[in-house]
């Protein structure tokens, strides 16, 4: 008898120019962990899409209890027992969690709608996973850790067997990250199987029973987490050692480069102001981390900060120049860079080759411009400059459409062309957010090197492990405030958890700002 | 380690590149459009008089043939209709207010033609320039509108379509120097302001098709090589990043739309100030509260060249050809009801080159598929062996 629940046995899928799953294995037992690891572009996602139904693979086949399937769609996917929590949630924000959970197979009676029994099962559910809801609630209303306790309902009212988590921890706190991982292995013990793809080891170490390594497509091959190593895994996964600890000298702060007093902007959803009296100096060869959970005011702050909108009031000093109302081009002449948080909608033209999006900051100079006219030639030495210097790798170099390249080199494009302009100031944004270990490593370094060369760099970020071990002073944004300022080398994750939930706030930082 | 290129793939490669290239992907979409365009053509023919259909459809097809120059010539305000929604596509703006900026731009050369002394020798540039402007104008409101407001441009250029053509018949039937009340038309325009012939026997063509395929050019030059067509085609793919990267935005699209508005505006001139093969006579507008078709057929020249401004010239000189053929069909009993019909059908499934170019491919893709799929299982058994 065979006790794999699901086999994908020599899945190859294949996009233009590229194959994401070459001759893939993956089988997973029943009742257990099995964590997808790969950097990025290595194709883990691709590779779970199949299973679910979003792509179909080109070679190779699905087997479950041995029996080989089909899976067409995610509706076949579901009729099979397979249910997937995507890294960012499917839900109807203006429905209850209810609702949401019972989309799509409503019971109904008489054709209208029959939510008795349902929120009866959802109930029990609930208890029997200790997934703690309020079925009443409405989405827009409750964190994003309810958030993903209704879409493991979803799969579980839906009685799926088979459990897909896509990075489901990227978004979540210290806490919540803890109470998922238990919910995870209590899932397992009940005998379902799920299929953890993320970029933690530590989680893998924590929760997984066995771990499949992919590293570009192709498969590395399977561990048992218990007799490997971090250390062993993430060599699997970039094919070389990484170290964790990020390397860096003692910061010698000089000049103020940027100084914020009393900044306060609206926000777009609702009445109150997103970011609220926040005052803040950072100095040059520093540097300072804002950190935070999502959504605390970090999008509006950095916003204000750089240009894409208007403070309502305080004020901003770039190197002693005010730049509260200056441009968004001024503010990046004065020399301020800016690596954006999401980098599809602000950071790149994707239907742009790559050289075209690495002279996006400066087409308008005169070294790329004849009145008028770009000059193509210097345009392509210079980007072909960039994509050498910074290991920018895409098929077809300079002319390279950039949607076609993997999310870590394009992130490398931004920060080769935010770095490689004139500034003083590196607004860095979640740079490292869905990258693979050895993208953050470099990207850490690229961080740290601007630092010691006497920039000033702010960091936003949501991740614990980056706060800590990057930044030279650390400040915490809850609810648009600045709530506590932090040393790294003093301070431990918990603290830094309490802070980031609002459950701890510094008094003194309160009153220096006044009500 | 440098990207490294697998060796096998490099053939497929290269088909890939070729087929997969916007313009290769384009040109057959449009080829495609037009061939089922003239077979349904051809069906309402056979349909509506089944007798005449093979003779009456060669008309349609080839009869543009014979009278190359009148092609030409009629292709001309389309052509410049046509690059004004085109251009101002590229920034992701949907110009549809084309006929009220080409009335308006016919509406200010007749003004300069007729009303206003100028010497002889440069007369009829001033009338097209003063043509320019007026399109401007109209491009130029919506455009404020748009960036300043918010307000749709799709609406306002509708609005802008009926404004200007309900004040320029106001303005000309008000004006005696322009209407000729006997004949409820404008005042023929003097020979000396009309564009110089070509000299093409018994057509109209003259130097104002060479304008118009020179701006064309002109219009491709700006796209492709400028810092503003940069900024231009950045802000139509993505209004976020172009924002970031601190372009003008508002400035952008306002300019946009003014150079939009007077290439439609010129186009008005060009129609107007054409010389006529009948000496003494010329081109007049007839005030009968009617938008110019021009317009909206610019729409569809420009969806037919994929909003690519050398595309353009091609698609608005075969909606010509293809028009011009029709009217012959009435030499073995078409209708002109009929005809136009046709033409409309045969344009209309021209429109649809943008959806047959996703058609085309992924037809393309899945073959490509097929094919590397059979590849592969021959490659993949040997491998299989090897291991």
């Amino acid at each position: 008898m065979n006790d794999y629940i699901i086999e994908m046995l020599n899945i190859t899928k294949e996009f233009p120019g590229i194959i994401a799953n070459d001759n893939v294995s993956l089988q997973l037992k029943n009742g257990e962990i099995h964590a997808l690891l790969g950097e990025n572009g290595a194709g883990k996602s691709t590779l779970m899409s199949v299973l679910f139904g979003l792509y179909q693979a080109e070679k190779g086949e699905i087997r479950m209890h041995g029996k080989p399937i089909k899976v067409n769609n995610p509706n076949d996917a579901n009729a099979f027992g397979i249910g997937m929590v995507h890294q960012h949630f499917k839900l109807v924000e203006v429905f209850s969690v209810l609702e949401n959970i019972i989309l799509g197979i409503e019971p109904t009676k008489n054709g209208l709608l029959e939510k008795k029994e349902a929120r009866k099962k959802v109930m029990a559910l609930s208890e029997k996973y200790g997934l703690k809801i309020n079925p009443d609630a409405m989405i827009e209303d409750v964190s994003v850790g309810m958030q993903q306790r209704v879409e493991i309902l979803k799969m579980l009212y839906r009685n799926n067997e088979i459990l897909i988590f896509d990075e489901p921890t990227a978004v979540l706190t210290p806490q919540e990250i803890k109470e998922l991982l238990s919910i995870m292995k209590d899932l397992a013990k009940e005998g379902k199987s799920i299929l953890f793809i993320t970029h933690k080891l530590n989680e893998i170490m924590d929760v997984a029973d066995r771990c499949t390594v992919l590293r570009k497509g192709q498969l590395i091959g399977t561990v048992d987490v218990k007799e490997t190593t971090k250390e062993e895994l993430s060599k699997m996964m970039v094919g070389r050692n990484i170290s964790f600890d990020v390397d860096k000298k003692q910061s010698s702060p000089g000049e103020i480069v940027l100084s914020i007093k009393n900044m306060t902007v609206a926000s777009k959803t609702h009445k109150n102001n997103a970011v609220k009296n926040v005052t803040f100096d950072v100095r040059a060869g520093e540097i300072v981390c804002l950190a935070g959970i999502d959504g605390n005011g970090q999008t509006e702050f950095v916003h204000g900060l750089t240009g894409l909108e208007k403070i309502e009031s305080g004020s901003i000093h770039l190197c002693g120049k005010d730049i509260s109302n200056a441009s968004i081009r001024n503010r990046s002449v004065s020399g301020m860079s800016h690596i954006p948080e999401d980098r599809h909608k602000h950071g790149l033209v994707l239907e742009y080759t790559l050289a075209e999006n690495l002279v996006l900051q400066r087409y308008w100079q005169n070294d790329f411009h004849n009145r008028g006219f770009i000059k193509f030639d210097q345009v392509k030495n210079y980007a072909e400059r960039l994509i050498e210097q910074f290991d920018i790798r895409s098929g077809e170099g300079a002319e390279t459409i950039v949607r076609s390249m993997s999310g870590g080199n394009q992130q490398k494009a931004i920060i080769a062309r935010e770095i490689d302009k004139e500034h003083q100031l590196l607004v860095a944004v979640q740079p490292t957010r869905g990258l693979d270990v050895g993208a953050i490593e470099y990207i850490h370094k690229q961080l740290i090197e601007r630092r010691d060369s006497g920039k000033g760099v702010l960091l936003i970020s949501l991740e614990l492990d980056e706060v800590l071990n990057v930044s030279d002073r650390i400040l915490v944004i809850y609810e648009g405030e600045i709530v506590g300022e932090l040393n790294p080398q003093e301070t431990s994750p918990q603290e830094l958890g309490l802070y980031m939930a609002g459950a701890k706030r510094d008094i003194n930082r309160g009153n220096q700002h006044g009500a | 380690m440098a990207p490294n290129k697998n060796q096998p793939l490099d053939f497929n490669r290269r088909i890939k590149e070729l087929t997969k290239s916007k313009g290769w992907a384009s040109f057959w979409a449009a080829i495609m459009a037009v061939a089922l365009g003239l077979v349904f053509g051809f069906l309402v023919m056979l349909v509506a008089r089944p007798n005449s259909a093979i003779a009456g459809f060669r008309f349609v097809a080839l009869g543009g043939f014979s009278r190359i120059g009148n092609v030409f010539y009629f292709a001309t305000p389309i052509l410049m209709t046509g690059l004004a929604v085109g251009f101002a596509f590229k920034m992701g703006l949907f110009n549809i207010g084309a006929s009220g900026q080409y009335t308006m731009g016919m509406f200010f050369a007749i003004y300069v033609a007729l009303a206003m002394d100028i010497p002889n020798s440069v007369h009829w540039v001033v009338a097209l320039a003063a043509g320019m402007l007026g399109g401007m104008i109209f491009g130029f409101i919506p455009g404020v509108f748009k960036a300043m407001l918010n307000v749709n441009e799709v609406i306002t250029s509708i609005m802008f379509n009926y404004i200007g053509m309900y004040l320029v018949d106001m303005w000309i039937q008000s004006n005696a120097l322009l209407y000729n009340s006997a004949m409820t038309r404008t005042r023929y325009i003097p020979s000396n302001v009309q564009i110089p012939s070509l000299g093409i026997e018994g057509s109209n063509v003259n130097y104002g098709s060479v304008i118009a395929i020179a701006i064309a050019i002109l219009i491709y030059i700006v796209l492709q090589k400028t810092t503003f067509g940069y900024e231009l085609k950045a802000t139509g793919f993505n209004k976020h990043a172009s924002e970031y990267a601190g372009m003008k935005g508002k400035r952008n699209i306002i300019l946009t739309m003014t150079i939009a508005g007077g290439l439609a505006g010129l186009g008005g001139a060009l129609a107007i100030l054409a010389p006529s093969a009948i000496a003494g006579s010329s081109m007049t507008y007839e005030p009968i509260n009617i938008i110019a078709t021009a317009g909206f057929n610019g729409i569809a020249v420009a969806l037919l060249g994929n909003a690519h401004p050398i595309g353009i010239i091609f698609s608005a000189t075969f909606i010509s050809h293809i028009q011009r053929g029709g009217t012959l069909a009435s030499l073995v009993g078409y209708k002109p009801e009929i005809i136009d019909v046709v033409i409309a059908i045969i344009i209309y499934f021209s429109a649809f080159a943008m959806i047959m170019n996703n058609a085309l491919g992924s037809f393309i893709k899945n073959k490509l598929r097929k094919n590397k799929e059979k590849d592969q299982s021959n490659s993949v058994s040997t491998e299989e062996v090897a291991e």
